[in-house]
């Protein structure tokens, strides 16, 4: 079985000589077509590096990095092909505040240039899938941070990509709006059935969302344990109570204790 | 008694309440008038009280018919078109270069750090020195007096334009990164839109400042334009004409001022500045 993305030896320092920082040891990933992986991690473990260099945001120092078996680097130039396999969402939304919902939404098509009529008709099939229908014509700064999020996950999707990065999306919202999101990205997830890596430092939201959890480790970053979380889909927020989370939820926890 | 507890819960808002917000958009419309009135007539009595000259401090009924007389002349609204149009294409010429230059600036460090020393020696030197070597090169027609509006209005509009794009937020550049935005969309889609409030703010400073470079270009040299008529008024000991003129002035100031500002609500209504204003 091909995998959606691929990791081989990569390697990420910053800077250079005696100061050069050592962010990700030489790291091994599979990630398989439709899987969802969550990153999980201490501050300053590489988590957020390794997403960013998975996304063509940084060039890794060493190895080779394949988005559908399409190479992401080559001569230091970010490949467009493979570029297009992936759609990010960020912590913060960075929606532009000048652009309506809609236009933010259909931005990517737009840079691809696809036309005002077909741009408008995925927008608003986009927001009925992330449940902001309705609010195509506002500015950014009227929605909520949730709503916000959820617009950028719709741009995200936009240009149909197989693999959606997310570095901690849902990091800087409520509790409350932070499960409700968790429950939407299920949803999303399953019925796109889309590739995702995300990065979060919550153990139960990293439970709750994956299918695998990468534990990284720091000073160098580097993968610690790789952990399958077999409960069934869908889930809903019950199951944090269940003795199977719990249980991995108290591993995890454990561990990060001992590596932190 | 039940029913007088139940008008109060369904009592409307107090009056000062709903008022307020009228009256603050009344009250400048009424206060500043007044105040102006208070003005001309502390003018008026100060003049008539001292038998002041003329010559020194005209009396503002005789700047009053001498305004009126300059709207009444066809060669008087020639000066003030000319004065319009060279603080315009000044203006138009700063923006242009303000921009392209302060787009490239704010983008390449390494072109910031070389042309800087150039540019701040640009702002040191008092502009208005350079008009008679521009006068030698360019003569007595308008071109000297389009560069020195256009060179005074330009240092304003560079470096608000340097400051929108280097201020370009950055999970912003991030999401244009990771679409494989080119070069250009990054600018047309990204650097453009997100320092369009900065570049209006330069744009409102800078526009002030054309008009000053416009009509000192028109003092020293040249036969036309406002500046050209506050000379001859003052070399006439037309006081009263002089102030007419200034009066002139002062509204072509307040209508450029306003008018730029009014491209913030047309250009960037997304932008929080509009409400605030």
């Amino acid at each position: 079985m091909s995998s959606a993305i691929s990791l081989s030896r990569i390697e990420k320092w910053f800077g250079a000589g005696t100061e050069a920082v050592h962010a990700l040891a030489p790291t091994d990933l599979a990630v398989a077509e439709g899987e969802f992986v969550v990153l999980l991690g201490p501050s300053g473990c590489g988590k957020t590096t390794l997403l960013r260099m998975i996304g063509g945001l940084l060039e890794p120092t060493r190895g080779a990095l394949k988005v559908e078996d399409k190479e992401l680097w080559s001569h230091g130039v970010r490949q467009g092909q493979a570029l297009s396999e992936l759609g990010m969402v960020f912590q913060d939304a960075n929606l532009f505040p000048w652009l309506s919902i809609e236009d933010n939404i259909a931005l990517p098509l737009e840079l691809k240039g696809v036309g005002t009529a077909e741009r408008r008709a995925k927008a608003r099939e986009l927001t009925k899938l992330v449940g902001i229908s309705g609010f195509e014509k506002r500015w950014p700064r009227e929605l909520s941070g949730g709503m916000r999020q959820r617009a950028a996950i719709a741009r995200a999707l936009s240009y149909n990509p197989k693999i959606l990065l997310m570095d901690e999306p849902f990091g800087a919202l409520d509790a409350m709006t932070r499960d409700t999101m968790n429950l939407e990205l299920q949803r999303i997830w399953m019925e796109t059935r889309k590739t995702i890596v995300l990065v979060t430092h919550s153990i139960s939201e990293a439970v709750f969302l994956a299918d695998r959890i990468v534990l990284l480790s720091p000073r160098p970053g580097r993968i610690d344990t790789i952990i399958d979380v077999p409960m069934p889909r869908p889930r809903s927020l019950d199951v944090q109570a269940g003795e199977d989370f719990q249980e991995i939820a108290k591993m995890l926890r454990h561990r990060l204790a001992e590596i932190s | 008694m039940s029913a007088v507890s139940n008008n109060d819960i369904v009592s409307a808002p107090p009056a000062a309440a709903r008022r307020k917000p009228m009256r603050e958009s009344v009250l400048p419309w009424v206060t500043t008038p007044l105040l102006l009135v208070v003005l001309i007539g502390i003018w008026h009595f100060y003049v008539a009280a001292t038998n002041l000259s003329p010559f020194i401090l005209p009396a503002p009924a005789k700047v009053w018919d001498a305004w009126i007389d300059m709207l009444m002349s066809r060669r008087a609204w020639g000066h003030t078109f000319l004065t319009v149009y060279v603080t315009v294409i000044g203006f138009l010429w700063a923006l242009v270069i303000g921009v392209g230059l302060g787009v490239l600036l704010g983008r390449a460090r390494w072109l910031e750090l070389t042309l800087n020393p150039f540019i701040v020696a640009t702002q040191v030197i008092p502009k208005v020195a350079l008009l008679p070597l521009f006068i030698v090169w360019f003569g007595f027609g308008n071109t000297p007096k389009v560069i020195v509006a256009a060179v005074l209005a330009f240092f304003p509009i560079l470096t608000n334009t340097v400051l929108g794009v280097k201020s370009v937020d950055a999970g912003h550049k991030d999401v244009m990164t990771s679409l494989n935005a080119t070069n250009w969309q990054i600018f047309r889609r990204l650097e453009l839109p997100s320092s369009l409030p900065y570049i209006i703010t330069g744009m409102e400073v800078g526009i002030v400042l054309a008009i000053i470079g416009a009509i000192v270009g028109e003092y020293l040299g040249g036969n036309a334009g406002l500046g050209f008529m506050l000379v001859s008024k003052m070399n006439g000991y037309e006081t009263d004409g002089l102030f007419a003129v200034i009066i002139q002035m002062t509204l072509l100031g307040f209508f450029f001022y306003f008018a730029t500002g009014a491209l913030r609500r047309f250009l960037i209504p997304w932008h929080q500045s509009v409400n605030l204003k």
